[in-house]
């Protein structure tokens, strides 16, 4: 008997295609994920209140003043006239930052001795905060470098070491643009809506309508069917990489360092791991609601546990061994790479291995629930 | 008729935990008779003909349809049977030909083949102008009368019909009758469940269910002059008293 696969994949795709939604919303995703998420998902940390304490007067501090007026990062609107007036400025949430540059500073730095200028800041939201002093000292720095320049001063590096040591270079990443890293990442979103919820729709609605049953009672093997389902979905989900990947160069110049196909590789043993994972959940669910929010629950640990906001190298040790279980991580691990640091597929053999030893596992899974005859 | 079965079951048995849906039933049904398959809701007409198509496994019992073991040979059972669900499950969202051309395609017809039956068929129910309307726009006795059609595009040897006229007006379900009837004397059994008294009267045997176990199998005539009765409603009424289950 021929295969009848090829039968089966026509109507698969002649149904999406006839969807009024499914075509149009497929598409927008990428685009979405592309274009507008790395811009709100964007980590940099603007409008940081300052208030500055100038008992110098000098012309270096006011330079420093401007610096940090004219900066993107802050916002100088706020004043106070003493320390414990601003420290209540912060109090009210009113500051984040306090900048105070003690008197005769510009003197004794060129003595090379003296009180340092102090920063304080509002580490509520602790991000803020530590991005805020990091920003105000390097800005601090330039300034100071800037009048030493122009007076023909030589600030001796050890004696202020802050300059030596608050030199901060963003490897990989050499803007340390946060979109280069969030892009691949959320590259991977597209993956994981497209290859989970899509093929559980897909067979929870057969369900429903009772359609699967109409099959089920047809020689038509039970793999047949589920693979006729989702060799469309593999495909589609390679297209939508590419069409990712081409609108990351389009828009933020961002091209892989490593070899694309690398990222295709990556993206389809993915796709393999998490349409049998969906495919499963669908298996053994009795309604739509129940699958949905079952895929769910799980998609929601699959995004915070793989890396994809926060590293995995911060996480708690038994949330890090959870990762090893879950496929984004690995993915994840390998779009970043090969994106930014052009890793080859040698060196990434772990992860490739993993995502290959799980897509079997929950295809062997997927196998086992799935059920003609009950 | 030549009496050769197509369908031969002895003590099949299905069990949903504590609960004996269908209670060791053994009957024959011969090649080329329309088989009636009488009882009320949740006497265990569907369960049974689940396990004679494969769907379900028997807890207990042996069965062959076709020529091939229930319990064992349930895959080589599909390819020689057609079957139409109780809920309609044809796919909405393709045509009428795309429908037909599916299934055929499924039962490993060649093209031509299925052009051949598609408007063969399409003939037979004088629906040819529809042939590309999608399935959802169709009237639910027009469903009906395609899921049927669907079910014996392959030509199957056994046709099992689950409540086929369920909802349907009673000029459609004439129709529908005519159409069962033609089919079968072009040589293929029908196994059908109804609740249609009349219906019953158009089956050349029929088995009545009650409380998972057969209580009555026979010709309607017979059963009839057995009971006492003028016509299978009131046989009907007789059995179905005796039933525990409820709805």
């Amino acid at each position: 008997m021929r295969s009848i696969l090829p039968i089966l994949m026509r109507k698969e795709i002649t149904q999406f295609r006839r969807s009024k939604v499914l075509p149009r919303l497929v598409v927008m995703m990428p685009i979405m994920l592309v274009l507008i998420m790395p811009l709100v998902t964007q980590m940099d940390i603007k409008n940081i209140s300052v208030v500055v304490l100038d008992e110098d007067r000098s012309l270096l501090s006011t330079r420093i003043e401007s610096h940090l007026a004219n900066s993107d990062y802050f916002r100088t609107q706020e004043s106070a006239y003493d320390y414990n007036q601003a420290v209540e400025l912060m109090d009210q949430g009113h500051v984040d930052l306090i900048v105070s540059i003690p008197a005769h500073f510009e003197r004794d730095m060129r003595n090379g001795h003296g009180q340092p200028i102090s920063l304080t800041a509002n580490a509520v939201n602790a991000t803020k905060g530590g991005q805020g002093i990091q920003y105000a000292t390097q800005t601090i720095i330039s300034a100071v470098t800037e009048i030493a320049a122009e007076s023909g001063l030589i600030v001796d590096p050890t004696s202020n070491s802050s300059s030596s040591l608050i030199t901060i270079q963003n490897r990989y990443n050499p803007t340390g643009n946060y979109r280069h890293f969030m892009l691949p990442a959320l590259m991977i979103i597209v993956l994981l809506l497209v290859c989970t919820f899509l093929p559980l729709l897909n067979i929870m609605t057969e369900k429903e309508h009772g359609t699967i049953e109409q099959i089920n009672v047809t020689p038509v093997s039970r793999w047949e069917f589920v693979l006729a389902k989702l060799i469309p979905y593999w495909l589609l989900a390679l297209v939508l990489i590419g069409l990712a990947m081409l609108l990351a160069w389009a828009v933020y110049g961002l091209v892989p360092a490593g070899n694309p196909l690398q990222i295709f590789l990556g993206a389809f043993l993915f796709s393999l791991c998490m349409s049998g994972f969906s495919v499963t959940i669908a298996n053994i669910s009795n309604t739509m609601q129940q699958a949905i929010f079952v895929l769910f629950f799980f998609v929601i640990q699959f995004m915070l546990l793989s890396g994809l906001f926060t590293p995995i190298s911060s996480m708690p040790i038994w949330a890090q061994w959870l990762t090893y279980a879950f496929p984004p991580r690995y993915v994840i691990n390998i779009f970043r790479s090969v994106y930014l640091k052009g890793t080859l597929l040698t060196e990434l053999w772990f992860d490739y291995t993993m995502l290959t030893v799980l897509a079997a596992f929950f295809y062997t899974l997927a196998t086992f629930t799935y059920k003609k005859q009950n | 008729m030549e009496k050769s079965p197509i369908i031969s079951v002895r003590d099949l048995t299905k069990q949903f935990g504590s609960f004996t849906a269908v209670d060791h039933i053994s009957f024959d049904v011969y090649r080329g008779e329309i088989f009636g398959f009488l009882g009320a809701n949740g006497a265990g007409k569907t369960t049974a003909m689940r396990m004679l198509c494969g769907l379900s496994f028997p807890t207990a019992g042996t069965g062959t349809v076709v020529g091939y073991d229930v319990r064992t040979q349930s895959e080589l059972i599909k390819r020689h049977i057609g079957y139409m669900s109780q809920r309609f499950s044809l796919y909405e969202d393709l045509t009428v030909a795309e429908n037909m051309a599916l299934y055929g395609g499924i039962y490993g017809m060649s093209q031509s083949d299925i052009q051949q039956r598609i408007s063969e068929l399409l003939t037979k129910l004088q629906f040819a102008d529809h042939k590309d309307d999608l399935v959802s726009s169709l009237p639910l006795g027009w469903k009906q009368k395609l899921a049927f059609m669907v079910a014996t595009i392959h030509r199957p040897e056994l046709v099992f019909l689950d409540e086929p006229t369920g909802g349907v007006d009673p000029i459609t379900r004439r129709q529908f009758w005519d159409l069962i009837r033609a089919t079968a004397a072009e040589g293929t059994t029908i196994f059908v469940t109804t609740h249609y008294m009349d219906e019953a009267e158009f089956c050349n045997r029929i088995t009545m269910m009650v409380d998972g176990v057969i209580r009555a199998l026979d010709t309607p005539a017979n059963l009839r002059k057995q009971y006492h009765a003028d016509t299978m409603e009131q046989v009907f009424y007789t059995l179905a008293r005796e039933a525990k289950r409820g709805d």
